[in-house]
């Protein structure tokens, strides 16, 4: 069973000028950790607050757990918790005065969901009385869950949730996510993040508003279509301009200390002819290797290929 | 229910929490209460005068010292020429100068009439007007004085000449002190303080921290948001009219003349208005920078066109006619003519209509705007 479904889903700013959503279709499964992965602006946030019933779509339908975001707008608002990107809790207001208010809004009491936000709560439980406003970072963003899980919902929705998070807490914000999964509630999470892709079940790559695949993180790196290559040289800023140079290379982009190329056509021998190349060209230091593609390669390729067929 | 009674203790706790608005929201009344009337002062006094005495006789010396001893003037010299005066004038030492012809005794004795020159400085011209009015008062009086019995016997007045002579006397306000007029001017504008600036800030804040979205996203009902925004402010309101009230009792004496129940039924209609004008604002607004500044805009409009500090009654009538669209005006009416005058609610129930139909009014127009925003 579905527990989010989007159909046809368009939204525009500025009188149609700017798509933010672009037609977009998605079906969430019930019990899943679906990430919607894509740059800043890509439409994320819009999809979020389509969802959440805070914004109107300009076209096409959209539900969450068989309800109509548009009719049913008030009974969604019970089963769903959603966390913005930005943190948007009483910052004069204590930890358990926060926590409080907003069980209070659902109808509900800590005591009454304590189960649902037990292992997040009891982390941030040493701080009960001090103000939000005061807390670090991932405290914060511990606080906010806690406030969108308080009534126990059956979809999360979380926005950016490890924006300007550190590395350490990011990981454990995704062991909670894990965890709460395990309770059987939905969750979709948006992330620009490339790296949190693979923690999700499904992925769907979003970009200037409209999905560009969906699919499981494997799957996704699977599909991949050509065989990809990593080189590295002293002089790599030459070296990517040089590559750029040669005909038989599809793309060739800077990713970490290496750089990842493709060919337009693959053929056995590619890895001897770029090093071949490189050479002649004189470069020291030379590595040149066939690797495996992540997501973010994927996303890459994708964005290339409709930027083509945009232009 | 509950939900509301939440609201209302999340909103309060905020409120206390924020020292510096808590501070400013009991010192201001407090303080404006105290200082405002003693020194925004539309009396006229310390007028300075510079004499040229070209007569230099003990009629004009006892002019000078009836015009010293009248309270409202200060020779500040004597000058030998009116040009000399007018340096007085021009170096900002003096407002008015005043000449006496040459042989004005000897003349006046001789013909039974005499003039003298009134030269003020109308920069200010209000304190001009009033100044001069005063100087004339003084001058027609010493006129009547038994000192010119002399000259009255000299020269008759024609006896079928009637004599009509214009007295007056002031009510409501017997000593005309600047204060009673104030006093209820300065509660108007408290209360529009509160009820415009503080929820207009306080509701666009949570728009900008983005709580407002928060909120939105849980099952409370736009009512209960709104209801647990306004009536905090309205209780709070309340509080500082009665502050006011003690305020004006303690330190000026003043107490309402009319029923205090009129002007509290007054103050709670008024403060509805305001706070949906408050509200108002806010949905208009994305900001607190921005709701800062539509409602000092309009703050200022309010402060000077209802009538607060300056007769509406001189106004020209587009000027009259935008200022009885103003709340503020119908309130600051009331509130003096209850405290003053001890008005009824049969003399003042016009006023009672036209605050109901701007509560109405301003609070309708928030709600769809607000619903339409969010």
């Amino acid at each position: 069973m579905n527990s989010v479904i989007l159909e046809g889903v368009t939204k525009t700013y500025n009188e149609g000028k700017v798509h933010a959503v672009d037609n977009v279709s998605l079906q969430v499964k019930s019990g899943e950790l679906f990430g919607l992965i894509g740059p800043d602006g890509a439409g994320k946030t819009s999809i979020f607050r389509i969802l959440t019933t805070l914004l109107l779509a300009d076209k096409g339908t959209a539900s969450v757990q068989g309800l109509d975001v548009v009719k049913d707008y008030r009974k969604i608002r019970d089963k769903i918790g959603y966390m913005p990107g930005k943190f948007s809790l009483y910052q004069d207001l204590t930890v358990k005065e926060n926590l409080t208010f907003f069980a209070t809004l659902f109808g509900t009491t800590i005591a009454e969901n304590y189960e649902v936000i037990k292992d997040i709560y009891d982390q941030i439980k040493p701080f009960n009385d001090r103000r939000a406003g005061k807390l670090s970072g991932g405290m914060k963003q511990k606080l906010a869950l806690c406030c969108a899980l308080i009534h126990k919902p059956e979809v999360l929705f979380l926005d950016e949730p490890t924006t300007g998070v550190d590395v350490v807490s990011r990981r454990e914000f995704w062991d909670i996510l894990n965890r709460l999964k395990a309770q059987g509630i939905t969750i979709m999470v948006s992330t620009p993040y490339m790296d949190e892709a693979i923690l999700c079940e499904r992925i769907a790559l979003i970009q200037e508003g409209s999905i560009m695949q969906v699919d499981t993180p494997d799957q996704i790196i699977q599909s991949y279509p050509v065989r990809l290559y990593a080189a590295k040289a002293d002089d790599i800023y030459k070296l990517v301009q040089d590559f750029r140079t040669l005909d038989t290379v599809d793309s060739c982009y800077a990713f970490g200390e290496y750089l990842h190329l493709t060919m337009k056509a693959d053929k056995p021998g590619d890895e001897a002819a770029l090093l071949q190349f490189a050479q002649a060209h004189g470069h020291k230091g030379l590595e040149v290797k066939a690797i495996e593609p992540g997501i973010e390669d994927t996303f890459i390729r994708l964005m290339n290929r409709k930027t083509q067929t945009d232009g | 229910m509950k939900r509301l009674g939440f609201l209302l203790q999340k909103e309060f706790r905020q409120i206390v929490r924020d020292r510096i608005i808590l501070v400013m929201m009991f010192a201001m009344p407090t303080i404006q209460l105290i200082i405002m009337p003693m020194a925004a002062n539309f009396e006229v006094k310390d007028i300075r005068i510079v004499v040229v005495d070209n007569d230099h006789s003990s009629m004009t010396a006892r002019m000078f010292s009836k015009i010293g001893a009248s309270g409202y003037f200060h020779i500040v010299g004597y000058a030998d020429s009116y040009q000399h005066a007018l340096t007085y004038v021009e170096r900002e030492a003096a407002d008015v100068v005043l000449e006496i012809p040459v042989a004005f005794e000897r003349n006046l004795v001789r013909e039974g009439r005499q003039q003298v020159a009134l030269s003020i400085d109308a920069i200010n011209g209000a304190r001009a007007s009033i100044g001069g009015a005063y100087l004339n008062n003084i001058i027609n009086d010493f006129s009547q004085s038994t000192e010119l019995d002399v000259v009255r016997d000299a020269h008759p007045v024609a006896a079928n000449l009637p004599l009509i002579q214009m007295t007056y006397s002031i009510w409501y306000n017997a000593r005309e002190e600047y204060k009673y007029y104030m006093v209820p001017g300065i509660f108007v504008l408290l209360l529009t303080l509160i009820g415009g600036f503080l929820t207009a800030v306080n509701v666009v804040k949570e728009k900008e921290i983005g709580t407002m979205e928060q909120i939105n996203v849980t099952p409370i009902r736009k009512w209960e948001f709104i209801a647990g925004k306004l009536i905090p402010f309205w209780i709070i309101g309340m509080i500082i009219f009665t502050i006011g009230l003690l305020v004006a009792w303690i330190i000026y004496g003043i107490v309402s003349v009319g029923p205090l129940w009129l002007l509290y039924s007054f103050a709670a209609v008024y403060l509805v208005a305001l706070l949906g004008f408050g509200l108002l604002v806010s949905t208009y607004s994305a900001n607190q920078v921005q709701a800062m500044f539509v409602a000092f805009f309009f703050m200022m409009i309010f402060a000077l066109m209802s009538g607060l500090f300056t007769a509406i009654e001189s106004m020209p009538v587009w000027a009259r006619t935008i200022s009885s669209l103003i709340p503020v005006t119908h309130f600051v009416k009331v509130v003096r003519m209850v405290m003053l005058k001890g008005s009824t609610f049969q003399d003042v129930h016009m006023e009672f209509i036209y605050l109901i139909i701007f509560a109405l009014v301003l609070n309708t127009w928030a709600v769809i705007n607000y619903r339409k925003t969010s």
